[in-house]
């Protein structure tokens, strides 16, 4: 049986493309201090005054530590096409959403303030 | 009904190349299993993003209409336990990592550990949370439940947050609207915290389960789909984090 498996594992090793990635540790020790740095950044970033870039600065960091999330906890990365393009077609369809009903909420008093 | 384990063990195995008990044989091959199933939670978790996306619109048109509102309200927050809650779940997620990498490694006794140290560590998350929660409901800041202007239409009423900010009394109908305020933080951090409850469970099962072995026989995909719906709930707080308590020091 364990014969079996090791033939399994290594043919399967062999299909490059269907190969199971497997992260190693030191890639998700990486990211976490990253993570945490990033933290410790957007606290910071928010005791400075910066007017209307406060909320930019602070939601640009957001979506950095999201990305490398997604990108390497999560493994899109490494992960099959049809993944990534789930990934990518369900941001692209959120942001399409937000930002038209934002566009539209923010612009209707546009001139009369 | 074709997984009747008479006919995987019969017909079906005889004209059948050798494969793994854990591959269903309506899959071609244990790959194209493992794909499907990341597609397929790939798929719900989008469903998740457009459920919190409704919030976090609502909460930028309702921030952009009522602003002075929203900038006070969100002076309540402590940032010191946002902060450490931020921390405490980029560490859960971690070792939630480290968890599927045991799995795939097939270290049972590490991929145990791991699977502890994220179920601790995500109580520590509603600890804290619930410490939070209880300062609202003292400073009768809960929408609905006797809700108190106090705090905004006279700030100096509530010196540990007026020392910081220095806020100036808001107007009664521009205070009224901090309600809303709290009731989105509510409704999105307790939709936040609803996510972590279900997860927390979700782990006290699977510790069971790969204390008994259930994970390192090759077959990762329950661990793999779980540290999946984990750090979703992470990228969550993410953006919950700067929205909710830090975007609004200034002004």
């Amino acid at each position: 049986m364990s014969e079996q498996t090791e033939h399994a594992a290594h043919e399967q090793a062999q299909h490059g493309e269907h190969e199971h990635h497997i992260t190693p540790p030191v890639v998700y020790v990486v990211i976490f201090v990253t993570l945490l740095v990033f933290t410790a950044l957007t606290v910071g970033a928010s005791y400075i005054e910066m007017g209307v870039f406060n909320p930019i600065v602070a939601l640009a960091i957001g979506v950095v530590k999201a990305t490398l999330v997604v990108l390497f906890f999560m493994g899109v990365k490494y992960s099959t096409k049809l993944t990534k393009l789930t990934v990518f077609a369900g941001l692209f369809t959120f942001m399409a959403l937000i930002g038209m009903t934002l566009a539209d909420y923010f612009s209707r008093a546009w001139g009369r303030w | 009904m074709s997984d009747s384990p008479a006919i995987a063990n019969g017909a079906v195995a005889a004209d059948h190349h050798e494969h793994p008990a854990y591959q269903r044989h309506h899959f071609h091959s244990v790959e194209q299993q493992a794909d499907t199933t990341n597609f397929a939670m790939w798929l719900f978790l989008l469903t998740e993003i457009m459920f919190f996306g409704g919030l976090f619109t609502a909460y930028l048109i309702f921030r952009n209409w009522y602003y002075p509102a929203f900038v006070e309200a969100s002076h309540q927050l402590n940032i010191f336990w946002g902060t450490a809650n931020t921390a405490v779940l980029i560490s859960s997620s971690f070792t939630m990592a480290m968890g599927v990498w045991s799995a795939e490694m097939r270290r049972k006794g590490t991929l145990v550990l791991c699977l502890v140290l994220t179920f601790i560590l995500g109580l520590i998350f509603l600890g804290i949370k619930t410490i939070e929660y209880s300062e609202k409901i003292e400073k009768h800041h809960v929408p609905g439940f006797h809700y108190s202007l106090q705090s905004f239409t006279n700030p100096a009423s509530d010196p540990e947050i007026y020392k910081e900010y220095h806020d100036k009394p808001m107007a009664l109908d521009m205070a009224r609207h901090t309600e809303l305020y709290f009731f989105l933080y509510f409704a999105m951090t307790g939709m936040h915290a609803l996510h972590m409850i279900i997860g927390i469970a979700i782990l006290g099962f699977m510790i069971l389960r790969a204390r008994a072995g259930a994970y390192t026989t090759g077959h990762v995909t329950f661990v793999e789909n779980f540290g999946l719906y984990w750090h979703f709930v992470d990228i969550i707080w993410i953006f919950l984090f700067p929205l909710l308590y830090l975007i609004s020091r200034h002004q």
